[in-house]
C-alpha cells in the first residue's frame, strides 16, 4: 500500500529526534494547551454531569460543576435499567472476538510472509481488497443469514463474522514478513514441522504485534454500533452502545444525568485500557496508518 | 516425515528466488490449512453477504421473504431507478458529500497542523499532548454522540453556556437545519483529528533531520520549513490519510442516528442511515441493498484511486 503502510512495526521510539535545541515557542504551547482544554472538555462534562441530580439540570442558569454530587443516576442504570447484562453482553463480545482475532490472524499471516502455497496470492489481494468495505454492504445479507440459522439475538450471531479479520491478518503478515528465513530454516532442518515452527519460534517473536492486535480489536469491538444495533434486537442481547443509543433516542432521552452516566460506563474503561496500553496502540495505527 | 525430504525442503526454501521454487501439493495443504479459518469465516460472512447484496439489490425482497429469501422477486433495475427519482436519497447523498468536503479537509489540516506542532514545535509533554489528543478517537461514538447532544443543548448546553457568559445568545444547534450538519461535521473532526494527527508524526519521523538543517542554512524559517520540506516529504502519507478519512466519512452514521434521527427536515440523513431505514425500518431490504451496493460502489472507486496515486508514487 503505502510506504507508511509497509513499514515492519518496531519498539515505540521516542519521537525526540528531530527537535531543536530549545524548548519552542510559548504561543506553540499555549495553543497546544488550548486544544487539549477542547479535548478534554466533553469527557469532564460528561463526568460532571453523570454526578449531577436530575433537580439539578432544571435550574436556570445551568451550573458547571454539581451543586449536591450523588451516583443515583449510576444506581438507576444499574438498578433499574438492565446495565450489568449490558456490560456482561458488551465484554463477552469484545472478549472473544479478541481471542478469535489473536489466534486465527497470525495463522493467516504467517502462510502469506513465510510460506509457499498456491493461492497465496489470490488470498493475500483479498485481504487487502477487503481491508475497507463498508460495514453496510455485508449488513442485510448477514441479517438475512444469521435470522434463518436462528442466530439474530444470540452470541454467535454477534461475535461470528468478526472472528477474524483482513486488519490482524494484514498486521500481523507485514510483521512476520521482517522475520529472518534463516531463522525458521534452522527449525526446519531439525525436522520441526511449519505447526511448530508457527507455535514455537514465530508466535514469540509476534508477541508485541498480538499485543496491539489485541487492545485494537477489543476497543473497535466494544465500540462498534451499527451490526449489534440489528442483531441484537431484544433487550437482555444489548450491548453497551446499542442499549445507550437506544435509550438516548427513546424513553429516557431527557434524562440527561443518566445519559451521562451511561456514557461513562461506556467510555471509562476505553480510557483506562488507552492510558494504560497508549504506546501499544498509537504504534500500531502509526504502522498500519488504520484502525481496528 | 523422512531425513532427505527434510533436506529436500530445506534447501529448496533457502534457494530465495521464489518464481525458482518448487512447490509440492504439501506445501499447498500446509498454506490452506493455515489459511482455513479466514477463509471459512471471511467466506460464509463477507465474500458470500457481497455478491448475496448485490444479487438481492435486483430484487424486492422485504420482510416476508426473509424465512424463504429464495421465493423473492427478481425485479431488475427497478431498485436503481427508483432510487435516481427518490428525493430522499439524493438528499443523503448531498448530505454525506458535504459531510465529507467540509470535514475531510479540516480534520486532515488540523490534524497536521498539530503533528506539525508537536513534532517540529515543541521538545517537551509531547506525549502528554499525543494522548490528550488522542483520547476520543479510541471511545465510542455513541457515547461521544450522546455526550455532544447535551453539549449543544440550546438550554443547558456547555456551548450555549459558554456563549451566554459572553453575551452571545446562542442557537438551537441540532434543531437547526442550516447548523445541524455543520455541528455534526465539527463533532466528527474532534473526535477524529487525534487519528490524523498520530499518522502524521509517524510519517514525519521518517523524514531525514539533514533536510531540515539544509533548508535551516539556507535560512528557511519554520513557515518555509514546513512548506518546502515537510508538506512534500509527507505527501504519500497525506494522500493516503485523505483517502482513509474518506472512507471512513463516507459511512456517516452513528453520530445522525443519536444526534439528529437524520432531522432536522432529513438535513443530516446520511446514506448508511437512509439504508438502515429502508431496510430495518420499513424492511425494503432490496431497495437498501441497492443502496449499499452504491455506497460501495463509491468507496471501492475511491479505493481503487488510491491504489493508482500510491502506486505511481512508490515508483
Amino acid at each position: 500500500m503505502t510506504a507508511l503502510a509497509t513499514r515492519p512495526p518496531a519498539p515505540p521510539a521516542p519521537s525526540r529526534s528531530t527537535g531543536r535545541p530549545s524548548y519552542g515557542a510559548w504561543w506553540v504551547y499555549g495553543l497546544l494547551i488550548f486544544g487539549i482544554l477542547l479535548m478534554v472538555g466533553p469527557f469532564l462534562w460528561m463526568l460532571l454531569g453523570s454526578l449531577k441530580p436530575q433537580a439539578e439540570f432544571l435550574v436556570n442558569p445551568p451550573t458547571f460543576l454539581p451543586k449536591d454530587p450523588t451516583t443515583d443516576n449510576f444506581g438507576r442504570l444499574f438498578g433499574n435499567l438492565d446495565f450489568p447484562r449490558f456490560f456482561f453482553n458488551s465484554s463477552v463480545v469484545a472478549l472473544v472476538v479478541t481471542v478469535g482475532n489473536i489466534v486465527f490472524c497470525p495463522m493467516l499471516g504467517y502462510a502469506l510472509a513465510k510460506l509457499q502455497w498456491r493461492g497465496k496470492r489470490l488470498i493475500m489481494g483479498l485481504v487487502l481488497a477487503t481491508l475497507m468495505v463498508p460495514a453496510g454492504i455485508t449488513l442485510i445479507p448477514n441479517f438475512v443469514l444469521m435470522r434463518n440459522l436462528g442466530l439474530v439475538n444470540t452470541y454467535p450471531g454477534l461475535i461470528l463474522p468478526f472472528l477474524v479479520g483482513p486488519f490482524g491478518v494484514f498486521l500481523t503478515r507485514q510483521f512476520m514478513y521482517g522475520i529472518p528465513d534463516e531463522l525458521l530454516e534452522a527449525a526446519r532442518i531439525d525436522g520441526a514441522n511449519e505447526w511448530r515452527i508457527f507455535r514455537q519460534i514465530v508466535l514469540p517473536i509476534t508477541v508485541p504485534v498480538l499485543a496491539t492486535l489485541g487492545i485494537l480489536t477489543f476497543l473497535g469491538s466494544w465500540n462498534s454500533f451499527l451490526y449489534p444495533l440489528v442483531m441484537a434486537q431484544e433487550p437482555q442481547m444489548y450491548t453497551l452502545p446499542v442499549a445507550l443509543a437506544t435509550f438516548a433516542t427513546g424513553q429516557y432521552q431527557a434524562d440527561h444525568g443518566m445519559l451521562m452516566a451511561g456514557s461513562v460506563v461506556l467510555v471509562v474503561p476505553v480510557l483506562i485500557i488507552f492510558i494504560l496500553f497508549q504506546r501499544w496502540i498509537t504504534q500500531g495505527i502509526a504502522t498500519t496508518g488504520l484502525k481496528g | 516425515m523422512t531425513a532427505p525430504a527434510i533436506v529436500r525442503r530445506g534447501v529448496t526454501a533457502r534457494g530465495s528466488a521464489p518464481a525458482g521454487r518448487r512447490r509440492g501439493w504439501r506445501q499447498d495443504l500446509t498454506g490452506w490449512a493455515f489459511a482455513a479459518p479466514f477463509v471459512i469465516l471471511f467466506g460464509i460472512f463477507l465474500a458470500l453477504p457481497i455478491l448475496v447484496s448485490l444479487l438481492m439489490s435486483f430484487t424486492s425482497f422485504g420482510l416476508r421473504d426473509i424465512q424463504n429469501p429464495l421465493g423473492t422477486s427478481v425485479v431488475g433495475l427497478k431498485n436503481y431507478t427508483d432510487l435516481l427519482s427518490d428525493p430522499k436519497f439524493w438528499k443523503s447523498l448531498g448530505n454525506t458529500a458535504y459531510f465529507v468536503v467540509i470535514g475531510v479537509p479540516v480534520t486532515l489540516a488540523l490534524g497536521l497542523l498539530i503533528a506539525n506542532a508537536l513534532s517540529r514545535g515543541i521538545t517537551r509533554f509531547r506525549t502528554a499532548f499525543r494522548v490528550g489528543y488522542y483520547l476520543p478517537v479510541i471511545t465510542s461514538i455513541v457515547a461521544i454522540a450522546v455526550v455532544w447532544r447535551f453539549l449543544l443543548n440550546p438550554d443547558i448546553g456547555l456551548i450555549n453556556l459558554v456563549l451566554a457568559k459572553v453575551g452571545v445568545s446562542g442557537p438551537d444547534w441540532l434543531a437547526n437545519p442550516a447548523l445541524a450538519m455543520p455541528s455534526i461535521i465539527a463533532m466528527a473532526v474532534w473526535r477524529n483529528v487525534g487519528f490524523a494527527m498520530v499518522v502524521f508524526i509517524a510519517g514525519m519521523q521518517a523524514i531525514p533531520v539533514v533536510l531540515y538543517e539544509a533548508a535551516s542554512i539556507d535560512g528557511a524559517g519554520r513557515w518555509a520549513s514546513f512548506r518546502n520540506v515537510t508538506l512534500p516529504m509527507l505527501r504519500p502519507t497525506i494522500l493516503f490519510m485523505l483517502v482513509i478519512t474518506t472512507i471512513g466519512y463516507l459511512q456517516l452514521f452513528e453520530e445522525p442516528f443519536v444526534m439528529t434521527k437524520g432531522g432536522p427536515l432529513d438535513a443530516t440523513l446520511s446514506v448508511t442511515m437512509y439504508m438502515y431505514q429502508q431496510g430495518f425500518t420499513f424492511f425494503h431490504q432490496g431497495y437498501a441493498s441497492a443502496i449499499a451496493y452504491i455506497l460501495f460502489l463509491i468507496v471501492a472507486t475511491i479505493a481503487f484511486l488510491q491504489f493508482r496515486f500510491l502506486r505511481s508514487d512508490d515508483a
